[in-house]
């Protein structure tokens, strides 16, 4: 199994580094989730409802475009930046390695 | 007002194919949606996804799996009201329910059953200081009757295709119209987009691009827009409304006020029948949650399956149910 490593800054601003594997075809929504951070991910990870929202700090270059529902997505949340990203549509892999992602999204109750 | 024994909030696949294990109980179900056309998310969001994991189906589209569901609920005659979302639900003395939509429209119902999927989708609200003051009071977060804009200063706010039209729309009906854009460009319909700037340009409204509105004030009602430039600087303006069109968000909505027990803005039910702690009242489908929940279409038909069994003994308790099976009895509509 092949494992990369990223940095997740909580809402709190605290940084926790997360071993990931590549192979298991996980979102980060999924494998942010499955680390317990309390992400609503209301609709499942069809870029629908945004509670996933991550700023992406390190390594955004590397991610691949996003696709029309991300952007149109994004495009409609009122506080998302240029390094806005939706979680649960970026899969884990290797270029996602060494990257940064700062939880933005509406904090599960 | 309409009868019916069970009323199912939420006319998605789970909510369609409730009606059918409901009718093999001689149970007449009424479907309320606050989506214009059955199907929910399936419908509405993904009509020509496939789906690969539904029994018996190696693949299928979405919108077809909710005609086929359509045509399996046929016989038993289900009623619906549709583009109206149930904002209230009271349980009566006798432990039926009076469900009430936003359009007025009652359906007196033996039991109740929420169907509801996501919830509602509701308007995105963004961060903005004071904002909530003002609601109902300069602050709309839908055009519902343009004319209320009519020779008034309307401040828009969003970037996306609703914030552009409804720019293009109340310039001919406001005073002044301000539209507020965090970004520098739009990604909506080009056309759209091209007639906003040059209106601009021509001075007919006012377009401030690459800032936010942080705060507004006034007093009782909305009088003052304050807007954060790109260079930080505050502008103020005067405005008699404010419109900020962010998008839909899925939420609970009005089910959070009927005193069910709610968690992460999912139900909780008992699994043995997908009852809630309100007696009369199931959650069924991606609503609702317990120990071990996943969401999936195929969990939310056998939730309605054993739902229907205990909304038979809840509405009638004396009558003996027998348990039977269609390929046996095959099945008999209304």
């Amino acid at each position: 199994m092949d494992f990369i490593n990223i940095t997740i800054e909580d809402r709190t601003g605290e940084r926790k580094e997360l071993e990931l594997p590549t192979d298991m075809g996980l979102s980060l929504m999924e494998a942010l989730k499955a680390n317990e951070y309390r992400i609503l991910a209301t609709c499942g990870g069809m870029a629908l409802c945004a509670t996933c929202h991550v700023e992406v700090l390190e390594g955004g270059d590397r991610l691949g475009p996003m696709s029309d529902p991300e952007l149109d997505m994004l495009d409609t949340l009122p506080d998302a930046g240029p390094d806005s990203r939706l979680a649960c549509q970026l899969r884990i892999n290797d270029d996602m390695n060494n990257a940064v992602f700062r939880i933005r999204g509406e904090e599960e109750e | 007002m309409k009868t019916t024994d069970l009323c199912i909030i939420g006319a998605g696949p789970v909510g369609l194919f409730a009606v059918f294990e409901a009718g093999l109980l001689k149970l007449r179900c009424h479907l309320v949606d606050v989506l214009p056309q059955v199907g929910g998310q399936l419908s509405e969001i993904y009509p020509q996804k496939p789906i690969y994991d539904i029994p018996g189906f190696p693949s299928v589209n979405a919108q077809e799996l909710v005609d086929n569901l359509m045509e399996q609920i046929a016989p038993f005659k289900p009623d619906f009201t549709l583009g109206e979302r149930v904002d209230e639900l009271s349980r009566q003395e006798d432990g039926s329910f009076i469900v009430t939509t936003n359009e007025g429209t009652q359906i007196h119902a033996k039991a109740v059953v929420i169907a509801a999927g996501l919830g509602c989708f509701e308007p995105r609200k963004p961060a903005i200081e004071r904002l909530e003051d003002f609601e109902g009071r300069g602050v709309a977060y839908m055009v519902r009757n343009p004319e209320l804009f009519r020779n008034k200063k309307v401040v828009l706010a969003g970037g996306g295709d609703s914030a552009l039209d409804w720019t293009l729309f109340l310039s001919n009906v406001a005073e002044k119209v301000t539209l507020v854009h965090r970004g520098d460009s739009f990604r909506g319909a080009p056309d759209s987009a091209e007639k906003v700037v040059r209106l601009a340009e021509e001075g007919k409204i006012n377009l401030i691009l690459k800032s936010n509105i942080t705060r507004i004030d006034g007093n009782g009602h909305l009088s003052e827009v304050h807007i954060t430039l790109h260079d930080k600087t505050i502008n103020t303006i005067h405005a008699d409304y404010l419109i900020p069109l962010f998008g839909l968000s899925p939420k609970l909505g009005p089910i959070a006020n009927w005193g069910l027990d709610v968690e992460k803005s999912a139900i909780k039910v008992n699994t043995e029948d997908y009852s809630t702690n309100v007696p009369g009242i199931y959650a069924i489908g991606d609503i609702n949650t317990y120990p071990g929940k996943l969401k999936l279409i195929l969990c939310g038909f056998h939730e309605g399956a054993l739902m229907a069994q205990s909304a038979f003994k809840y509405i009638y308790p004396d009558k003996h149910l027998s348990f039977k099976y269609t390929t046996v009895n095959g099945v008999h509509g209304f």
